[in-house]
């Protein structure tokens, strides 16, 4: 911004120290601070919450070592399946849907809310209501595949481990779909319509102009849209805890790296096999993984956008 | 060829489009729509045939819900947390927004690069030292421990919105009321305060709809059940009553029904608040 803002003056400086002061001082005591602390933890030692000894780096170690490198590495992979799947699909149908959105001549509105309510919902309820709707014996979906003789629907959607996973995906994908179709949408909305006219005169087919004008103009859309799948992916908790509980049920199927986390501090009733050393490694690769994933991912992507 | 205008003509596309639109409205309202009509049955009732209506208008689950599920002590639990975190990300939110928009100290940056890092934090993978922290503060199982690590968690954001907005408004209004006289807060409060309005409700949606729904922060931070949250007391709630599926389900209905009813009424400011940040302008 270019808006002249004069130096300031000796009165005005206590009251910019009050104006700031409350911010800063919870933002560093309830954000900064405890992030900071987290990176110390982990070269720890500990015996339940207190701290015990210097550590280095054998928090670390220990997670490429027996019994913990299995759990690891089997929720890092089911982090990189759920970030995968999800962006594939929910970027495909959001692209898909905010087209329909946006060529609708009367309801935009009304189809607009549709596809956003789920995304208000706390994953919480969509977790528990899924967990209801799945319910291999009383649940609306099995009972239905029954009355109806079909075999194939009529699966232990959440008890299978081979397929609890992907169904915890699609209830993701439920939840999350209207997010990238509104930020869709909005990228529509804010392309000049001229160019698209023009394209027309031109004798251009709708698929055409979708394909030549409309889905590079989206590029920034699709940039933001990756990242945050990207994020949200890799610290996927509520729905894998709810459904799967903190050991990640059917056989650790559904474990991610957040539950990895969270069940190593606070997962067990027994407070002896509590380690937060270990928990706080976990947390502190989790947190640079997607830090640095993040801001690579937006460097590159960012460059391939064009301007309109 | 086809029409000038994208509104003159239904094309095959069209057709698919639609019809893909319809889909996924179905399958947004199918489960939602079972869970509402399931809560007024009873568990035997829904044991023997799934699928069926309600035979009557039967408030049962309800009843048992708002009695002995705690549900409205959860509820305003809830209303507490949300409410004073929301109220303090807004004021102190502003404050320092306004403070960086307009004044051009020498620490101007560094703060701003500072909220950028709060910003790119997430509370989730900072529990174990909250929880530590808060503990030493004697602020585990209090409702003002969670205000409190809500209101930082989503001040960056509001920093970060409000500064960019009052950048934006013409200076020389803060001027006039200077040389009429007014204070630094005076100006902030009778100047700055009723022209950010609008960005509030913003500010606001975006704040206060994740506290609404969080589950992570009081499954660690709270044990009492005098002090629990509705998204906290659900799961409480659902391990206490697995075999009584009407109550289940009515009690679902009761935790997703206040925001949905919101969201009705204000779908446009829902929309606007939480895709903020991601959609410029």
């Amino acid at each position: 911004m270019t808006v002249k803002r004069k130096k300031v003056t000796s009165y005005q400086k206590p009251w910019i120290i009050l104006f700031l002061a409350p911010a800063l001082i919870l933002t560093s005591m309830f954000t900064i601070v405890p992030a900071i602390s987290l990176l110390s933890y982990s070269f720890y030692s500990w015996t339940s919450f207190k701290r015990t000894g210097w550590a280095g780096l054998d928090n670390f170690q220990k997670l490429t070592q027996f019994p913990f490198k299995d759990d690891f590495v089997g929720a890092f992979q089911n982090n990189v399946l759920v970030f995968l799947i999800l962006f594939l699909t929910q970027t495909s149908l959001g692209l898909f849907f905010a087209l329909g959105i946006y060529r609708l001549r009367k309801g935009k509105k009304f189809f607009q809310a549709i596809i956003f309510l789920p995304v208000i919902l706390s994953l919480v309820i969509v977790a528990f209501m899924w967990k209801l709707f799945l319910d291999p014996l009383f649940g609306p979906v099995n009972t239905f595949a029954m009355q109806m003789n079909w075999q194939w629907l009529n699966q232990p959607w959440l008890g299978d481990p081979n397929m609890a996973i992907f169904v915890l995906i699609f209830i993701g994908l439920w939840r999350w779909v209207g997010f990238p179709a509104i930020i869709f949408l909005a990228g529509m909305n804010s392309i000049n319509e001229d160019y698209i006219e023009a394209a027309r005169i031109d004798g251009a087919s709708e698929l055409q102009i979708f394909r030549k004008i409309m889905f590079p103009l989206l590029a920034p859309s699709f940039t933001i849209i990756a990242i945050l799948t990207f994020i949200g992916a890799f610290e996927w908790f509520e729905l894998p805890y709810i459904i799967g509980g903190v050991t990640g049920q059917p056989g650790g199927h559904t474990t991610t790296m957040a539950l990895l986390f969270y069940r190593l501090a606070f997962g067990t009733i027994d407070s002896s096999t509590v380690d937060v050393g270990l928990s706080s490694a976990v947390g502190v690769i989790l947190f640079l993984f997607v830090g640095f994933g993040a801001a690579i991912g937006s460097i590159y992507l960012r460059r391939r956008e064009v301007q309109q | 060829m086809s029409a000038p205008n994208k509104s003159a003509a239904t094309l095959p596309l069209d057709i698919i489009l639609r019809f893909g639109l319809v889909i996924n409205a179905t399958m947004v309202f199918i489960p939602l729509l079972f869970i509402i009509n399931s809560s007024f049955r009873s568990s035997s009732d829904l044991f023997v045939n799934p699928l069926g209506l309600p035979n009557s208008f039967d408030l049962t689950n309800y009843k048992l819900v708002l009695t002995e599920g705690d549900f409205a002590r959860y509820f305003l639990n809830s209303v507490i947390v949300t409410f004073t975190s929301l109220v303090l990300v807004l004021f102190f939110g502003a404050c320092a927004g306004y403070a960086l928009a307009r004044y051009q100290f020498k620490w101007n940056n560094f703060f701003y690069l500072f909220f950028l890092a709060g910003l790119l934090i997430p509370a989730k993978l900072a529990l174990v030292p909250l929880f530590i922290q808060l503990k030493n503060m004697g602020l585990l199982d209090s409702r003002i421990g969670l205000i409190l690590v809500y209101s930082a968690g989503a001040i960056p954001a509001a920093v970060f919105i409000f500064t960019g907005f009052i950048r934006a408004l013409p200076i020389d209004l803060d001027n006039a009321a200077r040389i009429d006289g007014a204070s630094e807060f005076q100006v902030f409060r009778r100047i700055m305060l009723p022209l950010i309005f609008p960005v509030m409700g913003i500010v606001g949606i975006y704040s206060a709809i994740p506290i609404w729904n969080d589950f992570l922060l009081p499954l660690v931070f709270i044990r009492d059940n005098s002090k629990m949250t509705i998204m906290q007391g659900i799961s409480v709630f659902f391990g206490e009553y697995g075999a009584n599926w009407g109550a289940l389900f009515a009690g679902l209905t009761l935790a997703a029904l206040p925001l949905v009813i919101l969201y009705i009424i204000l779908s446009g400011q829902f929309i606007k608040g939480l895709t903020a940040g991601a959609t410029k302008g």
